[in-house]
């Protein structure tokens, strides 16, 4: 088991109109098309909102291939979701069999909320793969600034955040050499029921987990070392800075969630 | 005389445990450090050097003593950022001093604690990265580095928070040869071009013989103090603490034990050479 090459955060190098967006711009044009999601309510909408997905796509450079991949896992969950709506909603029945009525306004709500959380799913993933995590928490901790009034630890929670990106190759990197370590001393962790290979992981668990605080106190003591003190009276080589284009792509977002909320609200 | 950088008069230290009975790990040390000085530590595991390093920036404070930072004392609460600004510190295991997961990222890392305004910062990272020679490598990820490189960021690191001191603690223990030359080499270009004085804590004697002093400790104690070469002609003083001499040194020790008459300051190879030559003309 090649552990190393696992890829984390799932973030596509590149450099298309939308990798070089402003972090924020992008985390809040998510949040508009999302909202704009749930207000569409029929096939005019929904075809707005998957033209302007398909257009942040193209631009995005990132393979369709690769957002189709993304979809895998929540099959079950749009499959669920789809019966539930087709056997749940009430109106005009078109097939009843026993207790099972299956209506017009049913299948029509299957179809239009399995689209929604297709959407939903692209979109989030379009933000992963063009958003490097480092960006990305650069982003909220800027967004989520204001927050501070109230005493939330935004500082701290994306300091953690991003020393906790910057340690999952390292601490990889342990775990593949404790498991040679354990293999050449006769360990198996690849055969025996369930709970034999559960209790296999023991002695590769606890010299990791040992060594993960040894190391966090030694990051410790190197970032007082480095003059850390918290948050406070900290500044950044690299300030986010909008641009008319992060702007622009925004309100072209909002513009969006708003026209969908009026189109919606007339039941196109 | 100016100012030294760092002084410490009889400066003790030992740990607190639960008991009570808490063993001494310094004991009544006083020394003083001038800027511009390369001074390697040297001694055993235990010997107390690593301790004492992590009071030369106040990671750890004196049991009894007073130690001073560019005439600042450590025990003062509101002098820390100021100590630690001027005494940068470089650990052994280079993994676990890096925050960022972007080599140019880390190295701002420090003046953005300090609080910099960015296009300072900008420039410090740049420099800092061009003195350990590796401004190819800023937009890299550190975990993708060799030992000698990561170390080398590491340093730049501290460089980025400009200090007139840079304390190491055994920065090559955990690396190859080649990595080891590559900060060895390092260490020496900050101290010679860039004036910065660096205080060396190892256990090999080829890296203390490129300092230009060398203190041995023991046992929480300073056996000497003097120029490399004055201290390494005490090889049968040396050996009796379990310490090795560099292996010319050994070499003419041993000649001299058989008769010959040699000197035994020569500290590199092509120093005893010369000394061979020199004799057999």
């Amino acid at each position: 088991m090649a552990l190393r090459d696992i890829t984390l955060g799932q973030y596509f190098p590149g450099s298309s109109p939308i990798h070089r967006l402003d972090p924020r711009a992008k985390l809040v044009a998510m949040i508009c098309y999302i909202v704009a999601l749930f207000l569409g309510q029929w096939f005019v909408t929904y075809a707005i909102l998957l033209l302007a997905l398909i257009a942040v796509v193209a631009a995005s450079t990132v393979k369709p291939k690769a957002l189709v991949r993304g979809l895998k896992p929540v099959v079950l969950i749009l499959i669920f979701t789809a019966v539930l709506n087709i056997f749940y909603t009430p109106g005009e029945p078109l097939v009843s069999f026993w207790i099972f009525n299956i209506t017009r306004e049913g299948i029509l709500h299957a179809f239009f909320m399995v689209v929604r959380i297709i959407m939903l799913i692209t979109c989030t993933f379009l933000l992963t793969y063009t958003t490097s995590p480092l960006e990305l928490t650069d982003g909220l901790e800027s967004l989520m600034g204001p927050l501070k009034k109230i005493h939330v630890p935004v500082h701290e929670l994306s300091m953690m955040m991003s020393i906790a990106l910057r340690f999952i190759p390292t601490l990889i990197e342990e775990t593949d050499k404790i498991m040679s370590a354990q293999k050449a001393r006769g360990a198996d962790f690849e055969s025996g029921s369930l709970m034999q290979r559960a209790r296999a992981l023991i002695p590769l668990l606890v010299p990791l987990f040992i060594s993960a605080f040894r190391r966090a106190d030694e990051l410790a003591t190197a970032m007082e070392c480095r003059c850390y003190h918290g948050g406070e009276g900290r500044t950044r080589m690299k300030q986010l800075h909008y641009r008319p284009g992060d702007v622009l792509f925004m309100l072209g977002a909002l513009v969006l969630a708003v026209g969908i909320g009026v189109l919606g609200h007339f039941g196109l | 005389m100016s100012q030294p950088i760092i002084q410490t008069e009889n400066l003790t230290f030992r740990y607190t445990t639960e008991e009570g009975a808490a063993p001494t790990v310094l004991d009544g040390l006083t020394l003083s450090i001038q800027p511009g000085e390369f001074v390697a530590v040297l001694g055993h595991n235990g010997s107390g050097k690593s301790t004492l390093a992590k009071h030369f920036n106040a990671i750890l404070l004196p049991s009894g003593g007073k130690v001073y930072v560019d005439g600042m004392d450590t025990c003062g609460e509101d002098k820390l950022l100021d100590i630690r600004r001027q005494v940068g510190m470089v650990f052994q295991n280079p993994d676990n001093q890096i925050v960022a997961s972007v080599v140019e990222e880390d190295v701002a890392f420090g003046p953005e604690n300090l609080g910099v305004p960015s296009g300072e910062i900008r420039e410090r990272v740049d420099r800092a990265l061009k003195a350990v020679r590796m401004t190819e490598y800023a937009r890299h990820a550190p975990h993708l580095l060799s030992g000698g490189q990561k170390q080398r960021v590491a340093i730049a690191g501290v460089l980025a928070m400009r200090p007139r001191c840079i304390v190491l603690d055994e920065p090559t223990a955990m690396l190859d040869p080649v990595g080891r030359r590559e900060v060895l080499d390092t260490i020496r270009y900050l101290n010679r071009e860039q004036g910065i004085t660096v205080v060396l804590i190892t256990h090999h004697m080829d890296e203390a013989a490129q300092a230009d002093r060398l203190i041995v400790m023991h046992d929480g104690h300073i056996v000497a103090d003097d120029k490399p070469a004055l201290v390494f002609q005490n090889v049968d003083g040396l050996r009796s603490l379990g310490l090795e001499v560099p292996e010319p040194v050994a070499l003419l020790y041993e000649l001299r034990q058989a008769g010959v008459d040699v000197p035994l300051t020569a500290l590199t190879v092509e120093e005893c050479a010369g000394v061979l030559r020199e004799l057999l003309a």
